[in-house]
């Protein structure tokens, strides 16, 4: 067993013991173990295969970055894929296995791929299989042969919330220059926020513990002040993932994704202990110091009962001290230096004091495993020369050095720069705002973090106006924490740069030798960098072989920017609830109960046409149109755009916006206008009436209301017009009352007198219809005596039933919004949108009447004189297809079919339809001005068959337009 | 996510706002050339550096000002727009 004794402020709980199967076996470990300590803690040294070659591997972080020890976890009925086993807690029944293997772990099947590694040098795959006939064939054997956890395909949809945080000061980290922010911050008054994505806070305070003698003891000191203190509160197991504009940072805590906005930011997130590059340095059982001690102090295990540690820094004879604490035993220690630093000398001696062996100067040659395949001895040699040595071990602790944890401050736009004191980045200059302190800072010393974090807090509480003093100081390391070129090539190779994607030195050298030697490039040919740690363990000593292999500094290469998020993140955090509003009418529930097929028109849903039994689509929506026609029918139009403007310059207003003139429109009168912008081209069209000298109530278009309203408003600011704009979209229904017996079923409703004389078409009137105060508008858009009712939105359901139950002699008709689009049709009326796009001007609508160009400005005007002196592009004309009977033919031209003049494309369809008024197919197109002076079109048709049509003048019914100014038959 | 500051309802999340186009001068319709003119409606100054811009806070309609830096997106300060200002 690997088991230790109790170790003092272990997170174990060993009166509760867990059990779980991995592999198929069952295995046993208590409660508060990760599933790797729980394994390692019952001999388990293999938890995973490598990603291509499917070597085996063991512990490398134990700290959350331990790629090669994915698990796939079966537990209460879900299958789990990619938990990585070196943070997750290990829960009773759960029931593991190593993702990516064949047959299981221990026998997978594909570790032959191990053998065939001299075969698939760097960029293979690019260069062997893009042939585009075998390339299926390839992607398949590699989609199957690589890969890591399975995606459980018949899971439930999990609801994942979002919490959202506020602070003055948020802090990134909880170790000791974490904790001495938080409070420095907090003791000036801020109200502070600390983050920690480990279950515990304290950090390396609480894991690194050799050779400072009460180091522990200080930091549980430290976490007991920031837990009591009133304006601290900490979030532990979450992660701070990205960093967004002005102080937003996304948090991952185990349940939901946490925004958090802070007015400042406190960057101690520390540093990645980095892996030294030697042969076998993948061997279960070599790991990093830290990962050694994170075992030791957070679980009580030991991976190997006797180590060698590898070192070129204080941390690890720091951490040989920590073996020999816990009984481990330690078989020397190898400096990569050829002398120990000043830091480093005490903790030399005393390492030595206990006799073990130290031996300075050297280089590591090969790990190497015993015929059953786990680490049996360290290989290595003096740099001075000499032959080389061999140490039995189980285990190799490698502490040659740091990159720091400085994607938060790269995403902040932080300015980095190495410094060869400590032979690592470290930001120099920081956005407003932002503050780094600790190892991310290059602190590494445990008072001078203390310090860097006590500045910092301070700093960022200072400029946010709290007390204190914003002193910029940070202490230089008297020993440098890192080695510059831990990497040590062997002829055979398998020294790997890169856990996760298995990538070797020669690997990157290749690649520079074929010219991908930039960061970036090399990356993407290599992989290097690019697997689920995203280069937390790499991407530093690729830059150092970068640097080596081009002979340049590691400055003038510069580093890439981890982008947000830099740790992967479940997708269930980031998937949101879908939120497209649809907007009703106030007249929804009446249409429902009239049997409305909806369809949506901008957000909002409205009647097609009205379901009868037994009547099919076509025929309804023709009865409809003959029912207008003939009688009278009912449509709701509350999606129109309903604006009030009011003011001295109210008119001026609509002068400019619109192409119509408004100055001298009569009060009690309502005019037509067409809107366009700068350019010229047709944006919107609506109804305008004057209410009274500096008031106009106006319609908008449905899908375009609220963009144009906003609009208005800007425009009304900059030109300093006195007016103010209401939008009543949503306050007023409206409906249209149309057809010959339109007035006969309003008349006893309303107290507007509707004689002819009194109530002209294309007037507006103000009055009471049923119990509702409204606004009336005689209107043509579907070419019959008509009135547009406005009305308060909460009455209109009520006038609407009285109108349809008024008289059992006369049906009024409820239509859709098809029959609506055919009667327009039939009249020519234009649907901005429809029969107008993006690039269709005022000019080509054959609308001159409505565009007053003779005015002293409107939006387009100018454009419009420069389009007026060029030849016309397209124009929009009418035509008709013979007498037809009802329903479809496949030989009747659609919306968009292509008008042909010759071989030529010569314009397109925008609205037709069968009319039943006309029992023909009648329809609108822009096309070309050739086509339009002719006297027929080719339309071509669904098939490819080409249809002649004859164009035809608009309006197709009642040109003169008579039936809509119908006088009073009484 | 960025913060604007609206002059009418102060500091808000950018969610809040849409963008409404550089503030430019428009020529004057009635003496100035086709081509100019036609420059003025088609093209528009791409250059990064400190613009003012119209920007409108959506749940209030407060249309404003902002002065922003497009080479580093940083709002330098925002204020109502006041007829006749240089811009």
């Amino acid at each position: 067993m690997s088991r230790l004794p109790a170790v003092q402020g272990e997170l174990i709980d060993r009166s509760a013991p867990v059990e779980f199967t991995f592999e198929g076996n069952r295995f046993r470990g208590y409660r508060g173990d990760t599933i790797t300590s729980a394994l390692i803690g019952s001999g388990v040294r293999i938890l995973g295969r490598s990603f291509k070659y499917h070597r085996v591997r063991g512990v490398l972080s134990a700290g959350g970055h331990d790629v090669n020890a994915m698990m796939q976890v079966h537990c209460a009925g879900r299958s789990i894929p990619n938990m990585r086993a070196d943070i997750v807690q290990v829960e009773e029944g759960w029931d593991i296995a190593a993702v990516n293997t064949r047959g299981g772990l221990v026998r997978d099947r594909l570790a032959f791929l191990n053998r065939l590694a001299p075969f698939l040098p760097v960029g293979f795959y690019y260069k062997a299989f893009h042939s585009r006939r075998w390339f299926p064939r390839w992607e398949r054997m590699f989609r199957s042969l690589t890969g890591l956890g399975e995606v459980d395909l018949t899971a439930s949809a999990l609801s994942t919330p979002k919490r959202y945080d506020f602070c003055d000061v948020l802090v990134v980290g909880g170790g000791p220059s974490g904790l001495a922010a938080a409070l420095a911050a907090a003791n000036e008054g801020a109200a502070v926020l600390l983050v920690d994505e480990n279950i515990a806070l304290g950090g390396s305070g609480l894991y690194a513990r050799g050779g400072v003698a009460g180091l522990a003891d200080r930091t549980v000191g430290l976490i007991a002040e920031v837990r009591g203190h009133p304006r601290i509160r900490v979030l532990t197991n979450t992660f701070a993932a990205g960093y967004y504009a002005d102080h937003w940072v996304a948090a991952v805590a185990p349940e939901c994704l946490v925004k958090i906005r802070a007015r400042s930011v406190i960057v101690a997130q520390g540093a990645y202990e980095q892996p030294a590059v030697f042969r076998g340095n993948d061997l279960p059982g070599v790991m990093l110091a830290s990962a050694a001690q994170r075992l030791i102090y957070r679980y009580a295990v030991c991976d190997g009962r006797r180590v060698a540690v590898l070192t070129a820094n204080v941390q690890g004879y720091a951490a040989a001290l920590d073996a020999m604490a816990h009984g481990i035993e330690v078989a020397a220690v190898l400096d990569l230096r050829p002398h120990p630093g000043v830091v480093s000398q005490p903790l030399a001696d005393k390492v030595a004091g206990q006799g073990i062996p130290i031996h300075f100067g050297v280089r590591p040659i090969e790990a190497i495993a015993t015929r059953s395949g786990e680490l049996g001895e360290l290989e290595f040699e003096s740099t001075a020369g000499g032959a080389s040595r061999r140490v039995e071990v189980e285990g190799v602790w490698m502490s040659v050095g740091f990159a720091p944890a400085s994607a938060l401050l790269h995403q902040a736009n932080a300015r980095m720069r190495y410094e060869r004191a400590v032979e690592q980045f470290v930001p120099f200059a920081l956005p407003a705002g932002i503050h780094a302190c600790g190892k991310v800072n290059g602190v590494y010393s445990f008072e001078a973090r203390l310090a860097d974090g006590r500045h910092a807090g301070q700093r960022s509480a200072a400029a946010l106006g709290f007390s204190g003093e914003g002193a910029h100081r940070r202490d230089l390391e008297s020993e440098c924490p890192t080695h510059p070129y831990p990497i040590f090539p062997h002829p055979g190779g398998k020294e790997f740069v890169d856990f996760d994607e298995d990538v070797q030195i020669k690997d990157l050298v290749n690649a520079c030798q074929e010219g991908f030697d930039s960061s970036e490039l090399l990356k993407r040919f290599s992989t290097v960098g690019m697997g689920p740690s995203q280069g937390k363990h790499s991407n530093m000593n690729s830059l150092r072989i970068l640097a080596e292999v081009r002979g340049e500094s590691i400055d003038t290469l510069g580093t890439t920017t981890a982008r947000p998020m830099f740790h992967p993140v479940p997708l269930a955090h980031l998937a949101g609830r879908r939120f497209s509003p649809e907007r009703r009418t106030a007249l929804d529930a009446t249409h429902a109960r009239l049997g409305a097929v909806w369809m949506s028109a901008g957000n909002w849903r409205r009647p097609e046409y009205y379901e009868v039994a037994g009547k099919s689509r076509d025929n309804t929506i023709a009865d409809e149109v003959r029912a207008v026609r003939s009688g009278v029918g009912i449509i709701d139009v509350g999606t129109l755009g309903k604006v009030e403007i009011r003011g001295p310059d109210a008119a001026e207003f609509l002068e400019r916006i619109y192409t119509a003139r408004f100055a001298k429109l009569g009060v009690g009168m309502t005019r037509y206008g067409i809107l366009l912008d700068e350019t010229g081209i047709v944006v919107d069209d609506g109804v305008i009436a004057r209410l009274g000298p500096e008031c106009f109530y106006f319609t908008t278009t449905t899908g375009n209301s609220t963009t144009l309203f906003r609009e208005f408003g800007r425009l009304a600011s900059w030109w300093g017009l006195r007016v103010g704009l209401v939008n009543l979209t949503g306050h007023y229904a409206a409906f249209n009352l149309a057809g010959p017996l339109a007035r006969a079923v309003l008349r006893p409703h309303t107290d507007i007198d509707l004689a002819e004389q009194a109530f002209p078409y294309l007037a507006v009137r103000q009055g009471m219809i049923a119990d509702a105060p409204c606004r009336m508008m005689r209107v043509g858009f579907v070419g019959e005596l008509g009135y547009e009712i406005h009305l308060p939105a909460s009455q209109a359901a009520d006038v609407w039933r009285a109108l349809l139950a008024h008289d059992s002699r006369i049906r009024v008709a409820p239509f859709g919004v098809e029959a609506q689009r055919m009667l327009r049709l039939e009249k020519g009326h234009i649907i901005v949108g429809q029969d107008t796009d993006g690039v269709t001007n005022a000019l080509e609508l054959n609308m001159a009447w409505a565009l007053k160009m003779d005015k002293p400005f409107f939006v387009g005007q100018r454009s419009l004189r420069i389009l007026e002196k060029m030849p016309r592009r397209q124009t929009l004309i009418g035509f008709t297809l013979p007498p037809s009977p009802a329903g479809q033919s496949a030989r009747r031209p659609k919306e968009c079919h292509l008008v042909l003049d010759g071989d030529q494309i010569a314009g397109r369809v925008t609205s037709v339809g069968w009319s039943p008024t006309l029992e023909r197919c009648i329809g609108l197109a822009l096309v070309t001005p050739r086509v339009a002076s002719g006297t027929h079109l080719c339309i071509r048709t669904d098939g490819g068959a080409n249809i002649t049509a004859a164009v035809a003048q608009t309006p197709f019914y009642d040109p003169r337009s008579e039936r809509q100014r119908q006088p009073d038959p009484t | 996510m960025k913060i604007m500051t609206c002059p009418v309802n102060g500091p808000r999340a950018i969610s809040e706002f849409v963008y409404g186009g550089e503030l430019r001068n428009t020529p004057d319709p009635n003496t100035v050339d086709d081509v100019p003119w036609s420059d003025y409606v088609f093209n528009r100054d791409s250059t990064p550096g400190v613009k003012l811009e119209w920007w409108c806070h959506t749940p209030s309609g407060v249309w404003f000002i902002a002065e922003r830096d497009t080479a580093t997106d940083t709002i330098q300060r925002t204020f109502l727009f006041q007829a006749g200002q240089p811009s």
